[in-house]
């Protein structure tokens, strides 16, 4: 087994999960039931979801601050396009992926044309989305769609009392395909190469523009998928969904593993980062004498605790023959 | 091989200009299945510009490239590649964040089902790099190899795309004999396979170790294409560095006022690695030239004496007392300037005006603390945009939209501004047009007639020979001689750049 810049951050990763389920389970013991799992992968399938389009674009050496703005924007959308206009969720649900989708390619179309920071461009379509969706309403809409209790109903039972809800099946499904997207083709690639260095990637014949469009195109149609996925999850649709968790994305991913330069981690990775922040939630649950902040103190401090395991890692791994 | 070998690439009359500067004018190049071509001249000389012109990087301006009989005009890298033209760098341009299989297919991976085929890709590497000599395991990091294994990993990658024409630049810069030796026989064997390969390099050591043919760019212009068979050393040299006899008159030596007392004196300075010791005295009211070809060590003996990077030996006298540079704030407060040669990276600064650009020496010198008046500001930059004849519609116009020479002559008075008694010029007619250039040489003459001492490094032989009191000749990071007097001549010192191989123009491996 090789220990490199690559495999030690993932490793360590997965052992920081093994040893945080660990310790909740020897205080709580009902912490190993399905029951208790299932309910962790869904309630944060909308976080996985857009974690899966976020280990793209920070891969690319990007980053993304507008997913959690699209989300909103999309819960509110589906809301008024059900409830208001009368469609079909599907259709609804169709909409706003594609929806998703051009806006995204804007977003990676302005940064690769205006050769803007992808940080700015993306916080001005933060801004946008964030904006639109409460010029559509700023009050909570109630979706009381039938398909939407259909489909809350779907799930899979797991062993021991547990179920896995459509959403966390999506969420899981959103992670295999984007795995495989990401590892196995030809634009997976693509997307390493450009995190490693755009300059070479373009000199080596990659279509740098392209594929810049496309990263900022899927990550976008990802927060469309976790909007869905919200709208189900609470039956509503409300502008001010999701503020803040473009950054808990980014902080799944990166304490996944992945290098906030680009270039260099995975999407396994990714959905333990997504776990690990769901596990201390549920923890501080269990306990209920903690206030609910504390998630973001012990992130905050997993989070400072992984980028300087990672600096050490460069550090020490630093490649041969090259000089600074 | 030779004449009779047939014609892979033809370019015909290429062209570029960039504002200010004629890049590229009217370039041939031919290049012949199963030959090595050197490609030589001095930095400015328009190699790169061709490189980039050749590999779609950079888009044609005028003229034409024929590969194998057939127009083409590469719009980008990718395009060149597809045609079969593809370049290796000294810096190498691959990611060491994949792996080596990954690096060598990006952009073509083998797939299955629609899945990039990581066996396949792997085998085929393995059987790939092993015609290049090299076992190693595709699949591990290219970061875990050495710089001379991924420059033989970016030549496998390049010579897989069904290349035609193999473009090497300066890729031993950073290899040391050996991997050389390993480089040059795997040159000659893809040459061998009915490859075109052109090669650029400053090591003329290489040229006539593993190259058929030469051509030689000067300026942007094309001097001429020659056999390296039938081409001495010397008159090599002669080529790149411009200095032919016939055409030395045009210059002619004006008669220098008597030099002064010595206001610099230089005792084996130098530095491991960089440069050797060497000596030298500056006296006021004296040109001090400093020839050598790039990669003589003439750029890093001013790096030395300004405090640019540290001496470890040697020092530096000033009116005959030792003074310490740390730093080129001592050789500022000492009263020295710099211009160094490259001015976009070092010199101007781009998105300041030209007054702010000329100001920014005396005001470094002042420390940052005690501003220059505005008034003072505006009448300085107002006396030398007069003074040196900058054309420029005001003083507040951004230097980067001023032409090269012009760039030049803001940058010289960025130092006059300051008084220096010594003033360091690296290149200072380098990539200007012909009027600046008499300008320029004009001015250092005033200069030195008006008591400044000047340290002028230039490859332009003919105009160091006219306006050096004394020429200190660099070679291969050393000091190779001293010319004085009425030694100082065209021909006196390119035999002093090429003296040790003189008469032996089939050199050995570097």
């Amino acid at each position: 087994m090789r220990l490199d810049a690559r495999t030690l951050p993932l490793l360590i990763t997965v052992g920081v999960f093994i040893l945080l389920y660990a310790a909740c389970a020897v205080q709580f013991p009902a912490m190993l039931g399905t029951r208790v799992i299932g309910n962790l992968l869904t309630d944060n399938a909308f976080l996985g979801v857009l974690a899966v389009g976020m280990t793209f674009v920070i891969l690319s050496g990007g980053i993304d601050l507008s997913v959690g703005a699209v989300m909103g924007f999309t819960t509110v959308a589906l809301a008024v396009m059900i409830e208001g206009a009368g469609l079909h969720p599907l259709v609804a649900f169709t909409i706003v992926l594609a929806g998703g989708a051009l806006f995204g390619c804007g977003v990676g179309a302005a940064i690769h044309w205006l050769k803007a920071p992808p940080f700015i461009v993306t916080l001005t379509a933060m801004f946008l989305a964030r904006g639109a969706a409460l010029l559509l309403s700023t009050d909570s809409i109630p979706v009381r769609h039938g398909f939407y209790q259909t489909l809350s109903g779907l799930s899979l039972s797991l062993p021991g009392g547990g179920r896995l809800g459509l959403i966390a099946l999506l969420m899981l499904l959103a992670f295999l395909a984007g795995g495989v997207l990401l590892h196995f083709t030809r634009a997976g690639l693509k997307v390493y190469a450009l995190g490693g260095n755009s300059r070479f990637a373009g000199l080596m014949g990659i279509d740098t523009g392209r594929t810049t469009i496309l990263v900022y195109g899927f990550s976008s149609t990802m927060a469309g998928l976790a909007g869905i996925i919200f709208s189900l999850y609470t039956r509503s649709g409300y502008a001010l969904t999701g503020v803040g968790v473009e950054l808990d994305a980014i902080a799944a991913v990166v304490i996944g593993g992945t290098l906030l330069s680009g270039g260099v981690g995975g999407m396994a990775g990714s959905l333990i980062g997504v776990l690990i922040q769901g596990l201390i939630l549920t923890w501080i649950t269990f306990d209920g004498s903690l206030s609910s902040w504390w998630t973001k103190i012990a992130i905050g401090m997993l989070l400072f605790i992984f980028i300087g395991l990672q600096r050490l890692i460069l550090h020490f791994s630093a490649p041969t023959g090259r000089t600074g | 091989m030779g004449d009779t070998a047939s014609m892979v690439l033809a370019v015909r009359g290429l062209t570029r200009t960039f504002p200010g500067v004629r890049a590229l004018d009217g370039v041939d190049l031919t290049l012949r299945a199963g030959e090595i071509h050197a490609l030589l001249g001095e930095n400015g000389a328009g190699k790169s510009t061709l490189i980039n012109l050749l590999t779609g990087a950079q888009p044609i301006d005028d003229g034409t490239i024929h590969l194998d009989g057939r127009a083409i005009r590469p719009k980008n890298p990718a395009d060149a590649a597809a045609n079969g033209i593809v370049a290796v760098y000294q810096e190498i341009t691959l990611l060491p964040n994949l792996s080596v299989a990954e690096n060598i297919y990006l952009g073509r991976e083998p797939t299955r089902f629609g899945l990039v085929d990581r066996a396949r890709m792997r085998r085929e590497g393995s059987a790939l790099l092993a015609r290049f000599g090299l076992s190693i395991d595709p699949a591990l990091p290219l970061s875990a190899f050495s710089t001379a294994v991924q420059q033989l990993i970016a030549i496998a990658r390049a010579v897989d795309m069904s290349a035609r024409v193999l473009i090497l630049d300066e890729p031993t810069a950073s290899l040391d004999s050996a991997e050389v030796a390993v480089l040059f026989r795997l040159m000659r064997e893809l040459a061998a396979s009915g490859l075109a390969i052109l090669f650029v390099t400053h090591f003329l050591d290489q040229v006539y170790t593993v190259t058929d043919r030469i051509t030689v760019l000067r300026g942007g212009k094309l001097v001429g294409e020659r056999l390296t068979a039938d081409l001495a050393r010397l008159d090599l040299v002669a080529m790149m560095l411009g200095s032919l006899p016939a055409t030395e008159s045009h210059l002619q030596r004006r008669t220098a006022v008597a030099p002064g007392d010595i206001v610099v004196q230089v005792t084996g300075l130098g530095r491991r690695n960089l440069v050797s010791p060497f000596t030298a005295e500056i006296r006021q009211a004296e040109v001090l030239g400093v020839a050598g070809l790039l990669g003589s060590g003439r750029t890093e003996t001013a790096l030395l004496l300004f405090g640019a990077v540290r001496a470890d030996t040697g020092g530096v006298l000033v009116d005959g007392k030792p003074v310490t540079l740390k730093g080129p704030r001592d050789a500022i407060r000492l009263g020295f300037g710099f211009c160094p040669e490259d001015r976009k990276l070092d010199g101007i600064v781009a998105d300041l005006s030209v007054r702010e650009n000329i100001v920014l020496a005396l005001q470094a010198r002042q420390g940052w603390w005690k501003r220059v008046p505005p008034a003072r500001q505006r009448a300085l930059a107002d006396d030398y945009i007069r003074l040196l004849n900058i054309r420029t519609p005001d003083a507040e116009k951004p230097i980067q939209l001023l032409s090269g020479g012009n760039q030049q002559k803001a940058l010289l008075a960025r130092w006059l501004a300051t008084r220096p008694r010594l003033l360091i010029l690296d290149e200072p007619t380098r990539g200007i047009d012909v009027g600046a250039h008499a300008e320029i040489i004009l001015l250092l003459e005033e200069l030195r007639n008006d008591g400044m001492a000047l340290y002028v490094i230039s490859s332009e032989i003919e105009e160091v020979a006219a306006y050096a009191d004394r020429v200190l000749v660099m070679r291969e990071r050393r000091q190779a001689g001293m010319l004085t007097g009425a030694e100082v001549t065209p021909a006196a010192i390119i035999d002093a750049i090429v003296r040790p191989v003189d008469g032996e123009p089939s050199g050995r491996a570097a």
